[in-house]
């Protein structure tokens, strides 16, 4: 890293030297560069003109002031520009603005920028990044023109840009042909601009996954003091040709708090409570919403906990035990139990009578991967925890973070009712899976 | 094979080799080529060099070589302009291609290559593009002329390409019309003064409309034009309210914030009794919250704008308190809000709550947050009264834990409950002052000198404990000196025998030892007040203080109307105006929120209608910049008042007395009564009433010369009054008053002087000075000068405001033989700024709800009751409410007054 004094100036020069670029506003985003965790700039792209790599001095000013990677504020003002940047993935991804502009608009774009990597690549990653440098330019040019987001449709793009496939890889270097489609995408500018026309498929399926998890923060006594679900219903839609979707629910009003993918037609929802809409091809988010009146959120694990650390001593005992509570009859499974323990915690001697644990002395982390819940033997873990003798006894409580898994439950009691198709003539074949998980769940000692 | 093969380098040198790959004949290797010269590129490296062998590869039917030239281009078209130049034929040739991907393609790169000698070129092709068949080219084409602005505005004007723009948002393709939006709202954000959205209502239907069909990048776009507009009527608000709600359940957040703006600033159109205004309150609510269940990043922002919508409109967050308890793995900067956010939405209703979760943070591992949590509960005590005390244990139990910083941080909270709550919890100073040797922060150690300082008297070793912080008096920070030197002072004033040598001690340190010129100051003028008048003394530095406010980092109400108007944007993620830190603050525009439109309230005053009403609401805060300008301005302009020092109280009272006997029949007649005897003021003769007018006082004064000599050089002087008024110019008096003379002079008046409470409370003495003499004469001021215009509460607030006061603070009044009926009343009062908030017929009686403010923003609630048709019944009854019940009388005074005149 530079020093400071050195930076400013080199900020100055960029900014003010006419050789290098005049001052001129930019509306949105100037530049993006690619982060890794140990902070080595691996990508960066100019829309407009080059803004030199010692911008991100100041983010990684700001990220060694934080300490933990995750702990970065997401703007960061510099003297001439602005950084806004998102984490994804173990990926800093910082973009730099000069001007006044909608924070969100960026942040929803960068996170737009890390999805598609993750569409086209199968991840998000610096590996996938590298092996694929020129598709990764190609399409931040085609996503993103002057600052204008261009097409941020995973459907459009793919009709410019194709995605890298081992097959075409070996094809293209036979044919000579190329990754860039040459004609106009078909929905670029219709009124459905997330829909590519002319989708073909053998077998039509159409598949809906209704994903609810599970924010609760439960006190101490077994309380809860806050309790709502997110939840979502993620489609994968093949369909040939232009098909038009009825999805209707057998309790529609549960669902008081949502947000539309583009596609559903906002009138009928508000008349008749009834999604109605002309699919993206392929996989996408139909809806997101929120269920947060507390006596919807049905909480379906207990914890009971005792976690002590005796005075002037250098030990401690620690006792939990899971219980299933509102689970509606269901297994609970793939249970994990995550517990921040205080830095004092030198190491800890538990014993499971399930699965399997982990104590992390580096970062204090302890990890019980129970499994599920049988109702006839409750899972417990106890045991001694040892600690940095003379230190103080601590004083904060760690809280437990639980994961948790149930199938074929949606937690509010949302129900799909039926799916229509009208359009197409074909019969396809019709899906509905739902999965109930832990998202943000915590318990407090 | 991936592209990481294009990172390796041969020994050979890189640009050799790339050089003669580029030239090569072979297509696919000119391909691999240019794939490894754009690889260099995303890592920074300077490939420049190959300018020229790039450009060659540029005239190619292949799609894909063509676009990674023209990625190369815009990269580097600026370091070689000579250079560039070469391409520009191929450009203008793909203008004309048939296949529409290409055209839009080269408009676009074209408009990226910010090259003079290429922007000339750029000209024809552009213009064929914006008329294109295609609305793909078109879409392309319109934000390429706003590329094209940024580079040479000039050639932009005289090419008509604005025009063009403007036409484009007439476009029959929605993708068209946002980008044209897109486009004009860049180049009118440079040029604040073009006028170039001159937005109406057939090109905000047009806009609804595309709103609609557009891609959510364009919906943004579209919204944020939209914010920009000003609705002519409270019914077009609505209208385009109506359109816009939809967007709030968008996927995209950026939308949905857009959105708010939009609502959240036409609302300030709508009238609070429309049942619209209620639903549209209701539907703000979810998306707001949904936010928060986004990404980090996007909560830190959406965080930022509720923190400024909570300061604006608490009502519509008020029930979703739990959103925002804080989980422990929640990022810092997300906790940091959330708990602001809390401490804003703090109430009597669910205080019990707040303070558990407060409580669980303060033992939290994060200092930072903890620090917070712990001033949080601070802020809690001062906000809700009922919940202090819970507070204050809540504190003592933090201060057990004996954590430094939150020992620390405890102090200083339990210092500012101190202030607010005088002799309330002073029991806790014991355990107070257990914990003085852990304190080792400045602000902490100067809270805690505060505090012994102020109660001195009731902690025995107050001396002892003071003159502990006095050994290391050097080492201090300024505010810890500053503190212990006015603590001294008062352990002085309260137990003068014991505590000299340390009184003496601290000034020769303050004084004579010290370079800080603040603490200097301050040294000697206690000194001096100490022994001239320690009488004096014990007034100025044992005086009451003023209480603290509810709200102490309230954002001030202008800005925070202004911020309301930038929401989503980085303004409202720092919460300051764009004109503080956009880059050249080229040419910002103020925005401001609408006013209210008064079609729906028949009996709002023509006047009551301010722009900035929320500034007016709240009489604590720092005036709106006109005022200040003002005041400055009176200061510049007038020479200083040569009156001499107000006499000491003993001369003022005999005045009062002499004065006694006519004083009552001045209050019931208008006519001018005499002030100032000639017989008493040696010939002056002082007359006059009080007037209020649009908004400003003034004292109308008739002065007469009874002697026998010319007077000359009059001037004027208030002592200190309840209300705080004071002339607001010099006694201008101009030519020298020669005997049997009357000038009538008006003198304007302000309410900016200092306030000490008067008995009676509307009581003002007065000192006059002429060449011959100083004179003093006291008056009684009728309270209705001081009702402000924009004293009218909405019917809501006036509802709660009438419960919340107390019904011993309620006071009956009679007012005798009034034969007037509600319309009149109402009409009568409302012209001396007594408003009629709403009337009701109640078994044939009216009901009158009325509200008025005093200058200092003392609200004073009136119900009037009225017994139309039945002439033998001409009383009124009189109901005031007040949380000053001391001036309900003189408020009774006002109405008689006003009634019957």
């Amino acid at each position: 890293m530079s020093d400071f004094g050195f930076r400013v100036i080199q900020e100055y020069f960029l900014n003010y030297c006419p050789e290098f670029e005049l001052f001129s506003p930019q509306k949105m985003i100037h530049s993006l560069f690619l982060i890794n965790c140990s902070g080595d700039i691996f990508l960066e792209k100019h829309w407009k003109s080059v803004v030199s790599q010692s911008v991100c001095d100041y983010f990684f000013e700001a990220q060694e002031k934080a300490a933990d990677v995750e702990n970065v504020p997401p703007v960061i003002s510099t003297p001439h520009h602005y950084l806004i940047s998102v984490y994804r993935e173990k990926l800093f991804f910082v973009s730099v603005i000069q001007t006044e502009v909608p924070p969100l608009f960026v942040i929803e774009f960068l996170h737009r920028v890390a999805d598609t990597f993750q569409d086209y690549f199968g991840e998000c990653s610096e590996a996938a990044i590298k092996d694929n440098v020129v598709i990764v330019y190609e399409l931040l040019e085609e996503m993103l023109d002057n600052g204008f987001p261009l097409a941020t449709e995973s459907n459009i793009l793919k009709e410019l840009i194709k995605p890298p496939t081992i097959l075409r890889s070996v094809v293209n270097s036979i044919t000579g042909s190329s990754n860039v489609g040459d004609t106009l995408p078909t929905g670029q500018l219709s009124n459905i601009p997330w829909r590519r026309a002319g989708v073909k498929y053998t077998n039509n399926e159409a598949y809906f996954d209704v994903v609810e998890e599970i924010d609760a923060i439960i006190d101490k006594s077994g309380s809860t003091v806050f309790a709502e679900i997110q939840g979502v219903i993620d489609a994968c839609i093949k369909l040939s040709g232009m098909p038009d979707l009825s999805l209707s629910f057998m309790n529609p009003r549960l669902l008081d708090d949502v947000s539309f993918h583009p596609c559903i037609r906002f009138k009928r929802w508000e008349s008749e409570r009834v999604l109605s809409f002309i699919p993206p091809d392929g996989n996408f988010r139909l809806i997101s919403y929120r269920v947060s009146s507390q006596n919807l959120v049905a909480i379906p694990v207990y914890v009971k906990h005792s976690i002590s650390f005796k005075e002037n001593s250098s030990c401690g005992r620690f006792d939990i035990t899971i219980g299933p509570k509102q689970n509606m009859g269901k297994t609970i499974e793939g249970i994990t139990v995550t517990v921040h323990m205080p830095k004092v915690v030198l190491n800890m001697n538990l014993t499971p009578t399930q699965g399997s644990y982990t104590f992390d002395p580096v970062t204090k982390v302890l990890t019980w991967d129970v499994g599920k819940i049988t109702p006839q033997k409750l899972p417990s873990l106890k045991g001694l925890v040892n600690l940095q003798s003379g230190a103080p006894k601590p004083e904060e409580n760690p809280s437990l973070n639980i994961q948790f898994k149930i199938q074929q439950l949606a937690i509010s009691g949302l129900k799909v009712n039926r799916l229509d198709m009208y359009g197409e003539k074909y019969k396809p074949f019709k899906g509905v899976k739902y999965v109930t998980k832990a998202g943000k769940f915590q318990v407090r000692t | 094979m991936t592209d990481s093969k294009y990172f390796t380098t041969t020994k050979k040198g890189e640009i050799f080799e790339l050089k003669a790959e580029l030239n090569s004949d072979k297509k696919e290797k000119k391909k691999e080529a240019v794939k490894k010269v754009i690889a260099s590129m995303t890592v920074g490296k300077d490939v420049s060099a190959l300018f020229p062998d790039v450009v060659n590869c540029m005239q190619t039917d292949n799609l894909e070589l063509k676009k990674l030239v023209y990625l190369y281009l815009m990269n580097y078209a600026k370091s070689q302009p000579d250079m560039a130049i070469m391409a520009v034929n191929t450009f203008v040739k793909d203008c004309e291609d048939p296949n529409p991907l290409i055209r839009a393609l080269a408009v676009r790169t074209m408009g990226c290559i910010r090259v003079d000698k290429i922007t000339e070129y750029l000209c024809e092709p552009l213009r064929k593009c914006l008329k294109d068949e295609d609305p793909y080219v078109r879409k392309t084409a319109a934000v390429c002329v706003a590329k094209l602005h940024d580079i040479n505005a000039q050639l932009v004007e005289d090419q008509g390409f604005l025009d063009t723009l403007k036409d484009l948002i007439s476009d029959s393709n929605p993708m068209v019309v946002a980008n044209a939006v897109a486009a004009l709202s860049e180049i009118a954000e440079s040029h604040p003064s073009s006028n170039l959205l001159d937005l109406n209502p057939q090109s905000i239907n047009k806009l609804l409309t595309a709103l609609n069909e557009c891609t959510e990048w364009g919906q943004i776009f579209i919204l944020d034009c939209l914010a920009n507009y000003m609705p002519k009527d409270d019914r077009e608000a609505q209208s385009i309210c109506e359109r816009v709600t939809p967007r709030l359940s968008h996927a995209n957040s950026a939308v949905v914030l857009s959105a708010v703006k939009v609502l959240m600033k036409f609302m300030e159109m709508l009238s609070k009794d429309l049942d619209y205004y209620g639903t549209l309150l209701k539907k703000l609510a979810p998306p707001l919250v949904t936010l928060l269940s986004a990404e980090p990043e996007l909560q830190y922002v959406a965080l930022r704008n509720i923190n400024l919508i909570v300061q604006k409109r608490p009502e519509i967050l008020k029930h979703e308190m739990k959103v925002f308890f804080v989980k422990y793995n929640d990022p810092i900067y997300v906790k940091l809000e959330k708990l602001d956010i809390m401490i804003r939405l703090a109430s009597q209703a669910n205080i019990a709550q707040v303070l558990a979760e407060l409580k669980e943070y303060a033992t939290e591992v994060d200092v930072d947050f903890v620090r917070k949590a712990v001033r949080a509960i601070g802020r809690c005590a001062i906000k809700v009264e009922q919940s202090a005390e819970r507070c204050v244990s809540t504190l003592l139990d933090l201060i057990q834990t004996k954590v430094n910083y939150v020992v620390q941080e405890a102090i200083v909270v339990i210092k500012d409950i101190f202030r607010k709550y005088p002799n309330k919890y002073e029991s806790v100073i014991a355990t107070l002052c257990e914990n003085l040797d852990s304190l080792d922060e400045p602000e902490a150690r100067a809270a805690m000198i505060w505090i012994v300082g102020e109660y001195a008297e009731r902690i025995d070793n107050a001396d002892e404990l003071l003159e502990s912080f006095l050994e290391g008096f050097h080492d201090e920070s300024t505010q810890v000196q500053l503190q212990l030197l006015t603590a001294i002072v008062k352990l002085f004033l309260k137990k003068p025998t014991e505590t000299q040598e340390l009184v003496q001690q601290v000034l020769s340190l303050a004084t004579q030892d010290s370079d800080n010129p603040d603490l200097r100051d301050r040294g000697y003028i206690y000194w001096r007040l100490l022994s001239t008048d320690p009488v004096a003394a014990k007034e100025v530095v044992l005086a009451e203080k003023p209480l603290i406010s509810e709200e102490t980092d309230l954002i001030e109400p202008t800005l925070l109307d202004e911020l309301i108007c930038y929401i989503g944007t980085l303004a409202s993620v720092y919460h300051k105006p764009p004109s503080a830190f956009v880059e050249g603050g080229r040419g910002v525009v103020h925005k401001s929120l609408p006013p209210r439109t008064a079609s729906s309230e028949s009996t709002e005053s023509p006047e009551a209608a301010p722009t900035g009403a929320p500034s007016a609401e709240q009489p604590d805060v720092i005036p709106p910049q006109g005022d200040l300008l003002g005041d400055l301005l009176n200061l510049d302009l007038g020479p200083p008042v040569s009156g001499p020092p107000l006499a000491t109280s003993s001369v003022q009272m005999g005045a009062v007395d002499l004065l006694g006997g006519g004083l009552d029949s001045l209050m019931g007649d208008e006519s001018e009564g005499v002030w100032l005897p000639a017989m008493k003021a040696k010939g002056l003769e002082i007359s006059g009433t009080f007037t209020r007018q649009v908004g400003s006082i003034s004292m109308d004064l008739q002065l007469t010369n009874k002697a026998l000599q010319v007077m000359t050089d009059f001037a004027i002087q208030f002592n200190r009054n309840s209300f705080g008024l004071a002339p607001a110019a010099p006694l201008q008096v101009h030519a020298p008053l020669s005997p049997n003379q009357t000038v009538e002079i008006s003198l304007p008046l302000n309410t900016v002087g200092s306030v000490m409470k008067m008995e009676p409370l509307n009581n003002l003495q007065v000192a006059v000075k002429n060449n011959i003499d100083v004179f003093y004469f006291s008056t009684l001021y009728p309270l209705h000068i001081l009702f402000v215009e924009d004293g009218k509460m909405d019917r809501q607030m006036f509802l709660a405001t009438w419960k919340d006061i107390a019904n011993e603070n309620e006071a009956q009044f009679q007012i005798r033989d009034c034969p007037l009926n509600a319309e009149a009343v109402s009409s009568k009062l409302q012209s001396s700024n007594i408003f009629t908030v709403a009337r009701r017929n109640v078994e044939g009686q009216d009901m009158l709800y009325q509200s008025l403010k005093l200058t200092n923003g003392i609200w004073v609630l009136a119900e009037l009751r009225i017994q139309p048709g039945n002439p033998s019944l001409t009383d009124l009854e009189l109901s005031l409410k007040c949380r000053a019940p001391e001036v309900s009388q003189h408020v009774h005074q006002a109405y008689e007054t006003i009634l019957k005149n």
